[in-house]
This record gives structure tokens, sequence and C-alpha cells, in this order.
């Protein structure tokens, strides 16, 4: 079979398996209503980050943690599945604290349970489950998921589920985590924020890796130009990383001069975004973009 | 004099037998790159678990991948055993270090040449002697070389076919893809730039495997014919069964050769693995070698840190890796240089941060510290402890800046301000790495 006929047929493949799957991003909204489970719930960082959940005013109705079905904890009930959960509680949305040899299995179940969202916070899964993860989850569209390995996602004021500190937050924040194989990316958050009327301006954070965020840059090319063109401004960290070196996530390699931070931060430029070279100034730099545009 | 290459004899023009030598015998990291215009990231391990050949072969040979026949020895009458043992028309001995380069490089002992060729178990015997326990030092070695305590004795085989054959885990194919080359043994980055037409690609479904038309179609696409085809197939299929065996990353043969006598032989391996994997990969995470590997990040990787050297003299401790690596850029952005990367991670215990705080100060190029955590999953409070103990027990002789935010951050400041130490708060990010990078300057 000719190459050139093998790839056009591999990239259809591709589209036509995202198609299915983007339908989800939908439930990449969270809000005061939406009702929370945790999987993982009784273990250390599950009750930890639980707790904080409840203080800041998250809906979290139950938790699972298979074999203390029937108990109680932080208030809430207790179930062995996440089908129970779903069940007793009609939850829409699971966060996973569960450890890396399990944790795979968890997204598995919770797909399974047909739950519209799934938060993985877990880093250190194995890729080869991962890749079974995301293989189950291209080819449906009920379920959204976001990380492994990913702090979460946040509206402030109303709901937030993950680990990040709730006070510092003033705005909508989606993180996606570090790890090259995973449930949402770039284009699926800059998507909803493009269409959602509330969101004025975003910010991208990117690092060394892969080309997430040249494909991100090719997206706001199309969808995000002309007169109504959301300002985004960007960071890519990394820009110091020496090549060949694997900085700290799975995804953070620079290798064969591709994956580098100058080659995102030129996409990115080419794209209309503007890139601050500092992590420290990126809310100066959007509140600058806002005064340009006239927008404060 | 022309230096054979103990990986195979080529029955083609010497300038490409030397081209192929020049090229490295194993482990060189320029050849390596070319698989990246396949996929986005090139993952390696966070421990760099890095085998040695005989171990790479050895995990093929268990999975029934075809690798020339071999031994190990320790010491110099066993090498000779061995040899004898094998029975082979002509012996290649080759001193097992993990730095690539073998071929030219030269023992302390006065031998020339980490690879030998030899139809005489004998000669082997005499040159195992002037290897073992002697530094060989490399292109790619340090100065002083490194100790070789190993060498393989193995079958050395004709090849009359070089190809290429990779497989890795692919972000873009969202898993497993197999990717070929008729052209082995050449630079394969060439081959894909002059000619990509004879690169082929195979996805596969992690649930369904390698399938028989895929294999076949491979084994064709790499040129092999006849029997061969179907006994490459096989091969294929056999190391894919390793890749997953193993949580391998990547699993690249070069040259997966065809020799005279009609046989598919893997000449050489490079296997990445995925550290996430290792607690349910112990065995193969029992053979890294980090006799080779830096000292500092050695020493890291026993804490379950994780730290990478760099130039710099402001070391950085920081939560996360994409803030670690913030941090580094925000140090340089203002005109200091980063000693180090070093992630904490989320779950981190107050031993590590006491560990990894004595690492950094342990280090004499470092003149300042840098303590940036961002509290998520992360207690400031733990960060605080640790920092403290390390402070006292080991005399703080560096400025130290501190800039901490998130969880249970006011119980932190409150034990660093009641520390005692001479610690520099900082109020963000910026402001950290200006105050980290002028403490430096005022000495």
């Amino acid at each position: 079979m000719s190459n050139s006929r093998l790839f056009a047929r591999l990239l259809l493949q591709q589209n036509g398996v995202r198609n299915c799957y983007t339908a989800s991003r939908k439930h990449l909204y969270i809000d005061k209503d939406t009702k929370v489970i945790c999987q993982g719930f009784t273990g250390k960082q599950g009750t930890f980050h639980s707790q904080q959940a409840i203080d800041y005013g998250s809906r979290l109705v139950g938790g699972v943690s298979p074999g203390k079905g029937g108990r109680t904890h932080l208030g809430v009930p207790v179930f062995n599945s996440v089908k129970e959960a779903r069940e007793g509680t009609g939850a829409e949305a699971t966060v996973i604290y569960v450890p890396p040899p399990f944790a795979g299995a968890a997204i598995m179940e919770a797909i399974d349970a047909g739950m519209p969202l799934v938060v993985c916070i877990t880093e250190g899964i194995p890729q080869q489950d991962m890749v079974k993860v995301k293989h189950k989850l291209l080819r449906q569209s009920t379920t959204r998921l976001i990380g492994p390995n990913c702090p979460g996602v946040i509206n402030p004021g109303e709901c937030k589920i993950g680990i990040m500190p709730g006070h510092i937050h003033k705005k909508g924040r989606i993180g996606i985590g570090g790890d090259p194989f995973n449930g949402t990316d770039f284009i699926d958050c800059l998507e909803v924020f493009l269409q959602d009327p509330k969101t004025e301006g975003i910010i991208l954070i990117g690092e060394i890796g892969g080309n997430a965020e040249e494909n991100a840059a090719d997206y706001l090319k199309q969808h995000n130009s002309g007169t109504n063109a959301k300002p985004v401004v960007s960071f890519i960290a990394g820009l110091t990383a020496p090549p060949g070196r694997r900085m700290g996530h799975a995804g953070a390699i620079i290798a064969g001069g591709k994956g580098g931070a100058k080659e995102k931060i030129a996409a990115l430029q080419q794209a209309g975004v503007v890139v601050s070279m500092s992590p420290a100034q990126l809310g100066s730099t959007m509140f600058k973009e806002f005064e340009k545009r006239k927008m404060l | 004099m022309v230096l054979h290459s103990d990986l195979f004899r080529v029955n083609m023009a010497a300038s490409i037998v030397s081209q192929t030598v020049a090229r490295g015998l194993r482990g060189a990291s320029a050849k390596h790159l070319f698989l990246d215009k396949f996929k986005c990231a090139q993952v390696s391990s966070r421990r760099w678990l890095n085998l040695q050949e005989y171990q790479s072969k050895k995990l093929m040979q268990e999975s029934g991948v075809t690798v020339q026949r071999f031994y190990v020895a320790d010491n110099a009458p066993d090498a000779l055993q061995a040899a004898k043992r094998l029975g082979a028309k002509e012996i290649v001995l080759k001193a097992q270090i993990l730095a690539g380069g073998r071929g030219k490089g030269v023992f302390d002992s006065g031998l020339k040449g980490g690879v030998h060729l030899t139809k005489d178990p004998s000669v082997v015997g005499e040159l195992a002697n002037r290897m073992l326990g002697y530094s060989l030092t490399t292109k790619q070695t340090p100065k002083e070389g490194v100790k070789v305590k190993m060498v393989m004795v193995a079958e050395a085989l004709d090849i009359t076919r070089e190809t290429y054959f990779a497989i890795l885990m692919d972000r873009a194919c969202n898993g497993p893809v197999m990717v070929g080359s008729p052209q082995g043994g050449m630079d394969i980055e060439e081959v894909a730039d002059k000619t990509p037409e004879l690169i082929f690609k195979e996805v596969i479904d992690i649930f369904e495997g390698v399938r028989d038309d895929q294999a076949l179609r491979m084994a064709a696409n790499l040129g092999f014919k006849g029997p061969l085809e179907r006994q490459a197939a096989d091969q294929i299929k056999r190391l894919y069964d390793l890749f997953l065996k193993v949580d391998a990353t990547q699993v690249e043969v070069n040259p997966l050769g065809e020799t005279p006598e009609g046989q598919v032989v893997c000449f050489d391996a490079k296997i990445n693995f995925d550290d996430n994997a290792e607690f349910r990969q112990k065995a193969v995470f029992a053979l890294d070698d980090m006799s080779e590997s830096d000292p500092t990040e050695t020493e890291a990787a026993k804490w379950d840190l994780k730290y990478i050297g760099l130039d710099g003299n402001i070391a950085c401790f920081v939560n996360g890796a994409g803030l670690a690596m913030a941090t580094c850029d925000i140090i340089d952005l203002h005109g200091g240089k980063p000693a180090n990367f070093l992630d904490l991670g989320g779950g981190v215990k107050e031993k590590q941060v006491y560990e990894a705080f004595k690492l950094l100060t342990a280090d004499p190029k470092v003149e300042a510290i840098l303590v940036n955590i961002f509290g998520g999953i992360v207690n400031c409070a733990i960060i605080a402890n640790g920092i403290t103990k390390a402070c006292r027990e080991l005399e703080l002789k560096v400025p130290l800046v501190v800039r901490l935010e998130g969880t249970n951050v006011q119980e932190a400041k409150r034990i660093l301000s009641e520390s005692g130490l001479p610690i520099v708060a900082a109020n963000d990010l910026e402001d950290a790495a200006k105050k980290a990078v002028a403490a430096i300057a005022k000495k």
C-alpha cells in the first residue's frame, strides 16, 4: 500500500475519531450546581482535598472507596463503585485521587459509568495504561477527561475540582497537565473559552515537549482572528531547559530539534498571541492588552 | 588501519563500512533524533534507566527476539571459556559501558578499541585481560573514561542487508506506532530527509496488537523477501511483545539485519523505559547501572527527587515541573544562571525536602538558593520544616531567598520567621528571582 494512502487513511481515522470525543467538550463547564464525587475518597490525598473542596463551596455529594461502601466520610456517603455513586447521588463529575497503579482503571470505571466529567489528578500513571484509557475515551462522547497529572479545573466562587489553592483565583481556569497522553488539550479548552461569552481573555501556559502549543496556534489562526478575536496571552516554560533531558513532566523534553520553547513561542506569536517572557508578567500583560483594545 | 565494526561485517564498499562505524556502535544520541519526526516527544526515563548492551539483548532473547549468541564475562579466563563455548567461526569481543563510541575508544592499559573481532578464542582471552578493570575513554565518556567491569563475547555474524525498525508510543497517534525503513545502517535522518518514501509507518491498536497483515506488510516494506518475510514479521511481533512487556516507550533496532545464511537478526537495540511503570517493572529497573551517571543526579533519584544539573550558580528548589522550568527561565531573564532544575513533586515529605536541600547546599558552584513553592498538593509547612532542619544542621553559607504561596502558607511563613535563619522573603516569583540575582551580585 502506498505511503500517502496510508497516511491519508490515518488522518481520516484520527479526525473521525476525534469528532466523537470532541462532543464532550461541553462538560468542561462547571458551576455551583455541579455535583462532584471523589474516587480514592478515603485516602490521604482524597480526604485532604475533598475537605478543601467542601470548604471552598464545591458540591461534593459523595465518594468512592471500594470495600468501604455504606459508610459516611466528611459528612457524605461512601460507595463501592462509581456506578453506585452516580446512581445514588446523580453526580456529574468525579475527581480521582487514586495512586498510579490503579488510577488508569479508576478512569476506565468512570467512563463505563457514563460520568460526564472526569478530572484525574494523579501523576505517574504508566503510559501504556493511559494509551488504553485514551483508546476508550476517543470512541465515545459522553465522558470528558481532564488530566492525568493535572491540578484540575476551577470556576472561581462556584466550583473547584482539584488541588489548586482556591483563594488566588479570580478567573476560570483549567489545568490540563503535563503527560503525553491526556484527555484534554489546549484546543479543547480554547474552543470552550472562545465560545464562552463571559470569557474576555485567555492565558495559555505551555511547556517544552510535543507540539500541543503549535497545534493551538494553528487553531487560533483559524478561529480567533479578526475584529472579534479575544486577547490571548501566553508563557512557555523551558526556554532555559537543556535539550535531550526530560524536565520532570513525562512530556517535557526537547529532542531532535523539536518541542523547543523558541519554536512554540514563534508559532503562537504568528497566531497573534502575546507571549510573555516572564511567568510573573502574565497578569500585567493581559491588562495591557485589555487597555490596548479599550476593553477596560 | 581499518576499524572493524563489531555489529556486522558488511559486504559493501569500505567507505560505507567506515561510515557506519563512524555512526557509532551504540548509544550515540544523534541516531535517535530521527524518531522525533514521527513522535512529538521522545520520552526518556526520569532516572535515565540505562541498560548495558548485554542486558538489553538478554531482555530481547527472553522475548524470543533473535540476537547474536553471546556470553558475558567479568574476568579474562571466563571470557576465554565463553569464546571456546561459542564455537563460532568468528568472535566479537565488546567492552560493556553505557557510553557510545566504543569502537574508537582507548583503554588506559594501552589497548586501542573497545570492540575487537577475532577467529581465535585465545586472542579473546588476551584482549579481555587488557579491557577488564581498565578505563575505556571514548568521545562520549568523561575524560578519565569509564571502568570496564564486563565484556560481551558474541558470535560475529556477516550482514548482507541492514534495515531500520522501531516501535514507540506516539502522542499524535495516541498509542504505539511502528516505524521502519529498508535503508538501515545509514544515517536514518538523511533517509527521512532525502527519501521519505522509504520510511514506513503502521499504527498499532493497543487492544488488538500487531495484526498479521501489518507485520507482513512492514516486513515486505523493509525489503525482506520469500521465507525471510515471514521471519521478519515474526521478529516484529516479538519486538512488540517486548515493548509491551517491559513498559517501553521506545524500542529502536538499528540495524535489523539479514545474514547470508538467511537469518533475520537484531544486531543492536536501544530501549527506553517508562519510569512511571517502575512499580511493576522492578526486575528491569533493578538492572539499572548508575555508575556512569552524574553523582548528584543519582543521589537525588535515591530520594525520588527529579533533579537535573545545569551550569549556573543559583540553585532552584521548586514544586511542580512546569513551575521549576519557569523558575529557571525567570532567573535567566533577570540575568542569573540556574544551577539546576529540581521538581519536588506533590506528595513530597519532609525527609525529601531535607535531603534535597542537603544536595543543593553541597554543590560547590551554588552561590544562592531560590525556593519557589506554589503549594497545591504540597503543604508549605512541610517545606518550611524541611528547610529549617537542613539549614540548622548544615551551615547555610549562601543567601537563601524564599517565595511561598498556597496551602498552609501562613503556618510556613511563621516557621521560617521564627527559625532565626537569615532568609530573604520574596513577595512573588519575579521579586524572588530579582533578589536571588542581586544576592550574588552583592558578594
